[in-house]
């Protein structure tokens, strides 16, 4: 039991980060793939900041006063880390999409197979 | 009780990313995936990341669903469900490498575990017991993010500036072909 719930979290995140592979491989549809990254994405952040956690401890927002001493904080490196992963996360989202609007203004598509079907280079 | 909404919360975002995964229609899936990313920052709340908690509402559950729906009103609204992808591969590829990662979670420290060499290494009384007296900041992420690791969010803002010049770029370029030449 206390395995289970020691490591449900890591095998939610996996099933998650699946999903998110699964749809990267498995549609057609190039908005699809982007949201599928987006989801794998998430899934890693998810892994990060559950790692961070420290059992009763707090937001690390420093406390000042009586027994202050003795709060304990949950880590704040994860935290730091991830907020930069969000950010840059959003950035490649963007030019993904633009990417897709780009090619549904060439081939007048975002289907992969359709796509591959006008170009004679293939 | 924080373990059972941990578990609820962990559930619902499983069922958002099957729903996304299964939906034809594109707006929809958009939606789902900002209630995806609304859940998530619960989650994060949950876990003490308060900071990232209201980054991902905001990039995540915000920014990110307005450029989806931008790049749907420009392109097309449903998925056709083609011959496009590789269902039977991703399966596979999924299936072990799903199999592969549980596999090591089993020598992972547990959840909440004050023993994890996360939490002992000496990176965390500096960060979270000498920041104070260095920078007087009460909030330790910010101390972190802004002074221990300036370089690295300078870093950050080079890529969002990269990344929108390369946005620039590629829309820019449509419009040029599109329009007659000025």
């Amino acid at each position: 039991m206390s395995t289970f719930v020691g490591l449900y979290n890591y095998w939610i995140v996996i099933v998650l980060m699946m999903a998110g592979l699964y749809t990267v491989i498995a549609k057609g549809n190039l908005v699809k793939k982007v949201i599928g990254l987006n989801l794998f994405q998430t899934s890693v952040i998810l892994f990060y900041v559950g790692m961070g956690k420290v059992e009763g401890g707090t937001a690390p927002i420093l406390v000042h006063g009586d027994g202050a001493e003795e709060v304990v904080y949950s880590n704040p490196l994860p935290h730091v880390l991830m907020l930069t992963a969000i950010v840059v996360g959003i950035a490649t989202t963007a030019v993904a999409l633009a990417l897709v609007v780009r090619l549904n203004e060439a081939y007048d598509s975002i289907e992969e197979d359709e796509i591959l079907e006008q170009d004679p280079t293939t | 009780m924080t373990i059972a909404i941990d578990v609820f919360l962990m559930a619902l975002l499983v069922v958002a990313a099957i729903a996304v995964i299964r939906l034809r229609s594109l707006f929809a899936a958009v939606m789902l995936t900002s209630v995806y990313s609304l859940l998530s920052a619960c989650w994060f709340t949950l876990q003490d990341a308060v900071d990232v908690a209201f980054t991902e509402a905001a990039v995540g559950a915000g920014i990110s669903t307005v450029l989806m729906l931008g790049t749907l009103s420009l392109t097309q609204r449903n998925e056709k469900g083609g011959r496009g992808g590789h269902p039977i591969l991703g399966l596979a590829v999924v299936l072990l490498t799903g199999t592969a990662l549980v596999y090591a979670t089993f020598d992972m420290p547990h959840y909440g575990d004050p023993a994890a060499p996360i939490h002992t290494h000496p990176i965390y009384e500096e960060y979270v017991h000498a920041s104070y007296d260095k920078f007087h900041i009460p909030n330790i992420v910010t101390s972190v993010l802004a002074s221990y690791r300036g370089y690295d969010t300078f870093g950050e803002v080079t890529v969002i500036l990269t990344a929108g010049i390369a946005v620039l770029l590629l829309l820019s370029r449509a419009r040029e072909e599109e329009g007659p030449p000025s």
